[in-house]
């Protein structure tokens, strides 16, 4: 990363580091403090938003890596989501199983069904998985709204909180600080994961194919190994999704969902792990701010029943924008602050070329 | 005879909504994934104007049209043109954004309830007996005549006219043909108004036969599988695509079960992209090295 403080690396340990200068450091700390802490003074409404977040991360972030760094675009999030959950339900339903049974197996089949899925599209160069996916997604729907019908479960299926030993997952702040290590594993596995070999291939197709090709990356390889491991890792947000709301019903996995995925990667920003978080934190609060604000507003009674509505035609507003004019999203945004601070006094000065 | 009726209508439905794509795409290999939201806008503009014009159905309905046309001239002058040299996907993601962004905006507008622009229109929609036991509404003969007009029109279009072989140069090499003096953006812009017009005249269409509400989209969703599957670049494979989709669709129906009619066009799609993902008649997409 190109700062303007004179900071150099010396040797390829500096190069492998995650945290660069101490500010990065107080930083990383600071969050960490403030996290800590948030659900000992946070109301219990603020608490679950929160983990709303959480999980939408998990789901995002997979969706990041297949869109932003290997550049497919997937329809079909939604149907994953729906395919962990609706396994993590009929493992529990049907075989009663624990959730360290169900979980894998959610991951399991998630993968299987990215092979499926992926194959035939990925042998092809354009945007063929986007309809594949597509397809993933009214099947799974399909699929999962048979099997509730067929076992006469109208309402979804009912899921007790996962145990560990005699400690329940039944309450707020167990779910934050468990969603949070989640979190943070996942985050720490794809940052990792992108600055890898793996990673920079993905990079690479993403940017030019062709040339990608003819150095040497196996690029159908390589783009089924990100579908794969999308669609595992979704299937996992799905199965986290279905425990912490304890039930599982194909009516929570409309095609809303996979839009609103769509809608953080964009908007948090293409090709960036940062941009997962900030893209989730603001598609999961903006349904509540808008409401606040349409509550608040003198706004026509008409129009504030359909607050759904003004939120999904706001979502599109501002993802027409950010991919028009910023194509980097919120992190693009939070990027150009830091670099005028870091340069300040000096302004018009770019060092590096930018972020 | 009824079913053999049902799949005549279905595929002229179709291929009304499928060749939208395939000009889109043939042009700037971009997916209009708004394609749907648009067709609706097109139906509730026709509503808005019945409303508008009250007694002059005639008007109302040209008028719709015509505003189909404009919608997708502007479209791409405002919006996609700047996405025009920018990565395919973020076209594509743009056309997803987009057809969020008219969803909402035509909730807000209209809600979410069921329209029947018909009687706005004060038309009736009576069966025509077509003999052997076999009856289509009204507006459903309507809609195999347009499908029937439109691709013989497209076909003249493309095959006999100036901007028809223009449009063709460009789909084939953007870069040739824009050094060969051929206005670009001006193609671009006419390949998005002719498939907002065409997506138009099939939402209108639809709406007149089986009423208007946001689920509407769901049936241009189903098209898109007619349009792969035909291949997505060839206009007579939108045609073929139309027929085999919507026979295995009204076969399922009538047969199976008609839950599973929703799932069959994506099951063909799957099918299709496993044996020959470029479609019948579509052009080899296998990753090369040009």
């Amino acid at each position: 990363m190109p700062y303007a403080s004179g900071y150099f690396k010396t040797n390829y340990g500096e190069d492998l580091v995650l945290l660069e200068t101490r500010l990065q450091k107080a930083s990383i700390a600071a969050a960490f403090a403030i996290l800590l802490v948030y659900p000992m003074v946070a109301s219990p409404f603020f608490l679950g938003l929160a983990n709303q977040v959480f999980l939408a991360i998990v789901g995002a972030a997979a969706l990041m890596l297949l869109t932003g760094y290997a550049g497919q675009i997937s329809l079909g999030h939604a149907g994953l989501l729906a395919t962990g959950a609706l396994t993590t339900g009929v493992m529990f339903k049907e075989f009663g199983s624990p959730f360290w049974i169900a979980l894998p197996s959610s991951a399991i089949v998630g993968a299987a069904l990215g092979i499926i899925f992926g194959i035939p599209s990925l042998r092809l160069k354009g945007l063929y998985l986007a309809i594949s996916t597509l397809a993933l997604y009214f099947v799974v729907a399909f699929v999962g709204g048979e099997y509730e019908t067929r076992r006469g479960l109208f309402s979804g299926v009912v899921i007790s909180p996962p145990q560990i030993g005699g400690f329940q997952f039944d309450e707020g702040y167990k779910w934050y600080f468990a969603l949070l290590a989640i979190d943070i594993v996942v985050m720490l596995f794809c940052i990792n994961l992108v600055r890898s070999r793996t990673g920079r291939a993905l990079i690479a197709i993403r940017d030019r194919e062709i040339v990608a090709e003819a150095v040497g990356i196996p690029i159908r390889h390589y783009k089924l190994t990100a579908f794969v491991l999308t669609s595992a890792m979704t299937s996992v947000a799905g199965s986290l999704i279905a425990y912490y709301r304890g039930f599982v019903s194909m009516d929570a996995f409309s095609f809303t969902l996979t839009i609103e995925y769509v809608a953080m990667v964009i908007i948090g920003g293409l090709g960036s792990m940062l941009g997962v978080v900030l893209g989730a934190l603001f598609v999961v609060t903006f349904p509540h701010l808008t409401e606040g604000i349409v509550r608040i507003l003198p706004i026509p009674q008409s129009m504030a029943n359909e607050v759904f509505a003004v939120n999904y035609a706001a979502f599109g507003l501002i993802m027409i924008l950010f991919l028009v004019f910023e194509p980097l999203g919120l992190v693009g945004i939070w990027h150009r602050i830091r670099n005028y601070f870091l340069l300040w006094p000096f302004r018009r000065t770019r060092v590096g070329g930018g972020a | 005879m009824q079913v053999a009726a049902n799949i005549v209508v279905l595929v002229a439905i179709y291929a009304l909504i499928s060749c939208g794509y395939v000009l889109i795409y043939r042009v700037s290999r971009v997916l209009n994934l708004a394609h749907g939201e648009l067709m609706m806008l097109a139906a509730y503009l026709l509503l808005a104007l019945g409303t508008l014009f009250d007694g002059s159905p005639f008007i109302a309905l040209i008028g719709a049209a015509v505003l189909s046309l404009a919608m997708g001239l502007v479209l791409y002058v405002v919006l996609m043109r700047r996405m025009t040299g920018e990565l395919v996907i973020s076209a594509v993601l743009v056309t997803i954004a987009l057809g969020i962004f008219l969803r909402g905006a035509i909730v807000l507008i209209w809600t979410g309830r069921l329209y029947h622009p018909i009687d706005q229109l004060l038309w009736r929609n009576p069966p025509i007996a077509l003999g052997a036991g076999a009856a289509i509404s009204t507006v459903a003969m309507v809609t195999i005549v347009t499908a029937v007009a439109t691709y013989a029109a497209l076909f003249v279009f493309f095959q006999f006219t100036r901007w028809g072989v223009r449009m063709r140069a460009v789909g084939e090499n953007p870069l040739l043909a824009a050094q060969r003096g051929i206005k670009l953006h001006a193609t671009y812009a006419l390949a998005w108004a002719m498939a907002t017009f065409t997506g138009g005249c099939a939402g209108i269409l639809l709406s007149l036969d089986s009423g208007l509400d946001t689920s509407m989209a769901v049936v241009s969703l189903k098209a898109f599988p007619a349009a792969l599957v035909g291949g997505l670049d060839s206009l007579r494979g939108a045609i073929v695509g139309s027929l085999i989709v919507a026979t295995a669709e009204v076969l399922s129906i009538q047969y199976v079960d008609p839950l599973v009619s929703d799932v069959i066009p994506f099951l063909v799609l799957i099918v299709m992209l496993m044996v020959r993902p470029w479609g019948f008649f579509g052009t080899k997409e296998e990753i090369d090295r040009e």
